[in-house]
C-alpha cells in the first residue's frame, strides 16, 4: 500500500485529528450512536471486552482501506452489499483466529464476533468516510473511531467486572491475602452481571461526558 | 404445534431480542422518536426476519452443515462449509432488505418517505443476523420452528421499539437533568425495562 502523497506528512496535524477526534469529542458510542448492539452483551468481563475491541479495531482498519482502495470502480447501487462482503470477510478472518488461538474466549463471545459484520460503526464510517477519502486517511479514521469504541467498552467492561465479580482480570481484588472485604460485610452487586446493568454503566458514562462537553447538550 | 407456541412466546418476552441480547440497538435508539415511525420499521423487521430466518434455515441444513451436501452425492459427506456462514447469511439479508424497500417504496410512499436513511440500515440491524445466527446455534428441528421463531423475535423487537417510543414521547414533559437529556435517559431507561424483562426469565414454558 502505498497511499502516502509526497506533499503530506504521513501524521499531518489534519491526520492525526483524524485519529484522535473519535475518542471523545466524535465518539462513535456516546456521540454517534453506533455500534452499541455488539458492545453491550461482552461486557460483563475485562478480558472479553479486550479481546472484541482489538477485534474491532483490525476488522475496522483494513476493512476501512479495502473499500477505499475500490471507492473508484464500485458502482453506488450495490455498495452496501460490497461493503458486507468486504467486513465479513475481514470478521471471518477474526473469527478462524481466535478459534484457532483463543478458543475459551472464542466460546464465551459466541456470536457476537460474527455480529461484528452487522456492527453499524463499521458499515457507519464505510459508508460516511472511506468511500470518499482516500486509503491512508481512511485507515486512521476508522482505526481512530475502533479506538473511541473500544475504549468506552473497556471502561464499562472494567466497572461491571469490578463491581458484579469482585475481580480485575480474573484476579479477585475483594478477597486477596492481605484483605479480605467480605468478611466486613461486602456484598458483590449481582445486578452487574446482568446485561441491563450495561446499558445504565453507559447512561452514566454519557451523563459523564456531556456534563463536561457543553456543546453537546441535546433536547429531550 | 405447543411447541411452536412456546417458541414465539419466548421469542416475545424471554428471550426478547433487545432486552435480553441487545440486539438492533443502533436503530432502536435512533429511530425510537415517535410511535408511528418506529412502528413502521418494527413491522418491516418482522417482515425481514420471518423471511430471512427460514431461507438461512434451509441454506444451513442443505448447504453450510457438515454432511448437509449429501443430496449431491456421497462424496461430499465430509464436505464442511460452515466457515461461509456469515457472507451467506448476510447476503441473504442484505438481498431481502433490497427487497422489502422496494415493496415499501411502491406500496407506502409516506413510510417510505419518514423511514429515510434506516431503511437500508436494517441490513445492518444486528437482530436480523443474530436471529439466524441463534437459530443456526440452537439447531432448530424443523423449518416451521425457525419461522415461529424468526416471526416471534421479530414481533419482541416491535414490542420494545414502540414501547420505547412511547415513553420517549411522554418524557418530552419531564425535567430531565440537561446532559442526560435525549441519549443518556433513553439508555438508563433501556436498562430499567431490560431489568424489568429479566422477571420473565424464571418461567418455564
Amino acid at each position: 500500500m502505498d497511499p502516502m502523497n509526497e506533499k503530506e506528512p504521513l501524521f499531518s496535524p489534519k491526520n492525526v485529528r483524524l485519529l484522535k477526534q473519535p475518542l471523545v469529542k466524535d465518539n462513535p458510542i456516546t456521540v454517534q450512536v453506533l455500534g452499541i448492539c455488539s458492545a453491550l452483551a461482552v461486557t460483563v468481563k475485562l478480558e472479553p471486552s479486550v479481546v472484541i475491541s482489538l477485534a474491532v479495531i483490525v476488522v475496522m482498519g483494513f476493512s476501512n482501506v479495502m473499500m477505499s482502495i475500490i471507492r473508484n470502480i464500485t458502482p453506488p447501487r450495490i455498495r452496501i452489499l460490497v461493503m458486507l462482503t468486504i467486513i465479513a470477510f475481514m470478521v471471518v478472518m477474526v473469527d478462524q483466529v481466535l478459534k484457532a488461538y483463543m478458543y475459551d474466549v472464542s466460546r464465551q463471545l459466541s456470536v457476537f464476533v460474527g455480529l461484528i459484520i452487522t456492527n453499524c460503526i463499521i458499515m457507519g464510517r464505510l459508508e460516511a468516510f472511506a468511500i470518499a477519502n482516500k486509503p491512508w486517511p481512511s485507515f486512521l479514521d476508522g482505526v481512530g473511531n475502533a479506538f473511541g469504541y473500544g475504549w468506552i467498552l473497556v471502561v464499562v467492561g472494567f466497572f461491571r467486572e469490578l463491581l458484579g465479580s469482585g475481580t480485575i482480570w480474573d484476579i479477585n481484588v475483594i478477597e486477596t491475602p492481605w484483605w479480605n472485604l467480605y468478611e466486613l460485610g461486602y456484598q458483590n452487586n449481582g445486578l452487574m452481571i446482568l446485561p441491563p446493568a450495561a446499558l445504565i454503566v453507559v447512561g452514566v458514562i454519557i451523563w459523564v461526558h456531556r456534563s463536561k462537553h457543553k456543546e453537546l447538550l441535546e433536547d429531550n | 404445534m405447543e411447541e411452536l407456541f412456546s417458541i414465539f412466546v419466548k421469542g416475545i418476552f424471554i428471550e426478547n431480542m433487545i432486552f435480553a441480547y441487545f440486539l438492533g440497538m443502533c436503530s432502536y435508539l435512533a429511530v425510537s422518536r415517535t410511535v408511528n415511525t418506529s412502528m413502521g420499521l418494527g413491522l418491516a423487521v418482522i417482515f425481514v426476519l420471518g423471511i430471512t430466518v427460514p431461507v438461512d434455515y434451509m441454506l444451513n441444513k442443505y448447504v453450510l452443515q457438515e454432511g448437509a451436501l449429501t443430496w449431491l452425492g456421497p462424496q461430499f459427506a465430509t464436505v464442511d462449509l460452515t466457515f461461509l456462514t456469515f457472507i451467506l447469511f448476510i447476503a441473504v439479508i442484505a438481498s431481502m432488505v433490497q427487497l422489502v424497500e422496494m415493496i415499501i417504496e411502491k406500496f407506502s410512499p409516506t413510510l417510505y418517505a419518514n423511514l429515510g436513511i434506516f431503511l437500508p440500515l436494517i441490513a445492518v440491524n444486528c437482530a436480523i443476523l443474530g436471529g439466524s445466527l441463534f437459530m443456526q446455534e440452537r439447531a432448530y428441528d424443523t423449518l416451521g420452528q425457525a419461522t415461529v421463531f424468526g416471526l416471534g423475535s421479530g414481533v419482541g423487537w416491535l414490542l420494545a421499539i414502540v414501547a420505547i417510543a412511547a415513553i420517549r414521547e411522554k418524557i418530552r414533559y419531564s425535567n430531565v437533568p440537561a446532559p442526560l437529556r435525549g441519549l443518556g435517559i433513553t439508555y438508563i431507561i433501556t436498562g430499567l425495562m431490560g431489568i424489568a424483562f429479566m422477571s420473565f426469565m424464571g418461567i418455564k414454558i
